[in-house]
């Protein structure tokens, strides 16, 4: 039954290996409420390959939901161009552009059932009625809706109407779909869920899919890569373990995942190995060949679940770099154990521990004297 | 157990202050009359006039026993239309054909009536929608100032309305005549057109409340699924504000039929509508089939009220 959903029409479109959507030097600016100009997007260069499922994170007002509205035709870039497949968008309206958009509210037409809702898009191209039947029943049976042709978006739950939302423009075989924080409005255990099965449904239907969302950790389950976004610029692109591991600068180390960020002074070089001084202690961390000088003002980047706590008097594993700090604060939390671990006069490090054993999590207490050590490559020094 | 022994311990705090006893049954006595004495102004006059249209007395003041007489005069003054022609505006007091006579000018007056109210709402309600869209979508300079100037017929009084529309279609006329040669006068044309001036405002109010409410983004979806400018309109956006433009529009009609100051200074001749010629009318004889006529509209005007609530219900 799977097999027999046909929604893609891939062989046509894989032939070329242009790239599916490509945002070319993009800025738009928007008049402000009082005369003024405001840049929602600055500058934004993109490349998303066919196929490709490509995430746009950022915190709100970052810009990234004007990119997905301009490659959607809703808005128009003032200066740049939008490609698709190789073809220049301009000023295409909407409705002639070969993407399709789930939008954050769903937007379900309230007026028309759900058979009409998903049908719409069809209707509008001229396929004819029996086709439209086929079509709508196959598509509705992929977001797992059979039965519900005769009920009005209204009827239906969030999750329902999320899935509605989804068919009627997985229906119109959209060379690219693109997704407006579509999970937004869904509680957490429905959202893990949809995300899921959202995953699934991209890599049976093959289609690029563009995905906008503030949630970093959504952004890392489901994407093949993700490009961060701050006020109008795109910081970063890669995938998400680059992005978790190698983030660029201090925004996307602490807007993705928990760091450690400490402010100091490169105090000596030793080749990949830069020596931080922070508040009267000298972190090892690697430049990742990043150019930088002596008593240049950098920060210290650390992962918490990337530092080991340590007995005092134990043996620091070969390669890595030790300093010793007191326990502050101990917080359970299940499958870790998060210490705050002073290190200097005011430097603390956040320490994640996993419970492997019973006995892990009461391994160290405030007020103890503990040995922080980690392997200098993990830890970044960041420019800004 | 344990619950019910606490509850009841605790004193109640919700005790009415003490001297509020008589003071309330004042308060609420006054406010019974009050009812009562608005509710009798308002209905009971309608009340009367219903029962009148079916009394067989010709005096007001006399019943004289139930009858239909004067609705079938009425259905007989429709039968005479053609028989009189478009000249059955005087009233004359003489035998059962008199009546039926005048009869047929109310019959005339109502189809006047009906003439100038569904193309006075037809023309509103199509330019009312327009200007609610354009004031809903667009951005452009001295939007405020235009929005202003929309509302601004429905605090204007009705006199000022009248005299100014009557002077400027003079105007209108005059000039016609000496540039161009053409000569027009007032009529059916000149009562629409002033009748639209203050339906268009009603119209675009309402209308544009409804927008209001609508989710931009159903059009954005539209678009969005392959339908173009016109298309998301009839499919999408005026399903979405058919009950706002349907209740513009009945109000524009109610407006417009029982209008009489503007359609008294816009109005020529053979083209009164029926509450000016209820009032010429009036000014010589009160006859029930005046009382028959009101009681038909007052049932029209409710049932297409009802018919309203039911569509926006629907909506």
């Amino acid at each position: 039954m799977a097999q027999s959903v046909d929604l893609s029409g891939r062989e046509l479109r894989t032939s070329t290996a242009l790239p599916a959507v490509e945002v070319r030097e993009v800025t738009k600016v928007f008049p402000g409420p009082h005369g003024e100009t405001v840049v929602a997007v600055e500058d934004v260069t993109l490349t998303i390959q066919e196929g490709e499922f490509f995430s746009l994170l950022g915190p709100s007002g970052c810009g990234k939901t004007t990119t997905l509205r301009m490659i959607a035709g809703f808005e128009l870039p003032t200066r740049g161009e939008i490609w698709i497949h190789g073809r220049p968008m301009g000023s295409t309206p909407p409705y002639r552009r070969p993407v399709n958009t789930v939008f954050q509210n769903y937007a379900l037409f309230p007026h028309m059932t759900i058979y009409e809702n998903v049908a719409f898009g069809l209707e509008m191209e001229g396929v004819p009625k029996d086709e439209i039947r086929r079509r709508v029943l196959e598509v509705l049976e992929l977001v797992r809706l059979p039965g519900m042709e005769s009920r009005r978006p209204r009827q239906l739950s969030g999750g329902q109407q999320q899935r509605v939302a989804l068919a009627r423009a997985l229906v119109k075989q959209p060379e690219v779909l693109l997704l407006d924080e579509p999970l937004g409005a869904l509680d957490l255990k429905l959202r893990k869920a949809m995300q899921l099965e959202l995953k699934h449904i991209q890599h049976r239907v093959g289609i690029t899919f563009i995905y906008v969302t503030h949630d970093q950790e959504e952004a890392l389950t489901m994407s093949d890569r993700i490009a961060v976004m701050d006020r109008g610029q795109v910081l970063q692109v890669g995938a998400p373990a680059e992005i978790y591991e190698a983030p660029v600068n201090r925004f996307v180390a602490d807007f993705i995942g928990e760091s450690n960020l400490l402010e100091g002074q490169i105090a000596r070089l030793e080749g990949e190995r830069a020596l931080i001084y922070v508040d009267g202690v000298e972190l090892a961390a690697h430049r990742h060949a990043q150019e930088v000088q002596l008593h240049q003002a950098v920060t210290f980047a650390l992962r918490p679940e990337k530092i080991s706590l340590l007995a005092t008097t134990a043996e620091v594993a070969p390669g890595h770099v030790s300093v010793t700090g007191v326990v502050e604060e101990r917080v359970y939390i299940g499958t870790d154990t998060r210490y705050m671990v002073r290190i200097g006069d005011q430097a603390q490090l956040v320490v994640r521990m996993q419970n492997l054993t019973h006995q892990d999590a009461d391994h160290f207490q405030p007020g103890d004297r503990v040995q922080l050590s980690w392997d200098p490559a993990v830890a970044r020094v960041l420019v800004e | 157990m344990a619950l019910e022994a606490t509850t009841v311990e605790r004193p109640l705090a919700t005790q009415p202050p003490p001297a509020a006893g008589t003071r309330g049954a004042a308060a609420r006595w006054l406010l019974g009359l009050n009812a009562l004495l608005v509710y009798t102004f308002l209905y009971a006059p309608i009340l009367i006039l219903v029962i009148l249209s079916f009394n067989a007395s010709r005096n007001v003041s006399v019943w004289r026993g139930f009858t239909l007489d004067w609705y079938r005069s009425l259905l007989a003054g429709a039968g005479t239309l053609g028989l009189y022609g478009d000249t059955g505006t005087v009233a004359q007091d003489t035998a059962e054909l008199a009546r039926n006579f005048q009869a047929s000018g109310i019959v005339l007056a109502l189809r006047n009536s009906l003439i100038v109210s569904f193309s006075a709402t037809a023309i509103s309600t199509v330019f009312g929608t327009m200007i609610a869209l354009a004031l809903h979508r667009y951005r452009f300079r001295f939007k405020g100032t235009f929005q202003t100037l929309l509302a601004l017929p429905v605090v204007i009084p009705d006199i000022t309305m009248g005299i100014s529309l009557l002077v400027f279609f003079s105007l209108l006329f005059r000039l016609l005549e000496n540039l161009l040669g053409l000569r027009m006068a007032l009529g059916f044309a000149t009562i629409i057109i002033g009748h639209v001036a203050f339906n268009v405002s009603y119209v675009a109010i309402v209308v544009r409340a409804r927008l209001a409410g609508m989710d931009r983004t159903l059009e954005e979806a539209a678009q969005d699924l392959g339908a173009n400018e016109w298309q998301t309109f009839r499919r999408v956006t005026l399903p979405l504000i058919m009950p706002g433009v349907l209740g513009g529009a009945l109000l524009a009609f109610t407006l417009s039929l029982d209008d009489f100051v503007i359609t008294f200074f816009t109005a020529g001749v053979g083209s009164s509508t029926l509450p000016l010629f209820v009032y010429g009318m009036i000014r010589f004889t009160v006859t029930p089939a005046i009382n028959a006529v009101s009681t038909l509209m007052l049932l029209a005007s409710m049932v297409l009220v009802l018919l309203s609530l039911a569509i926006q219900r629907r909506g």
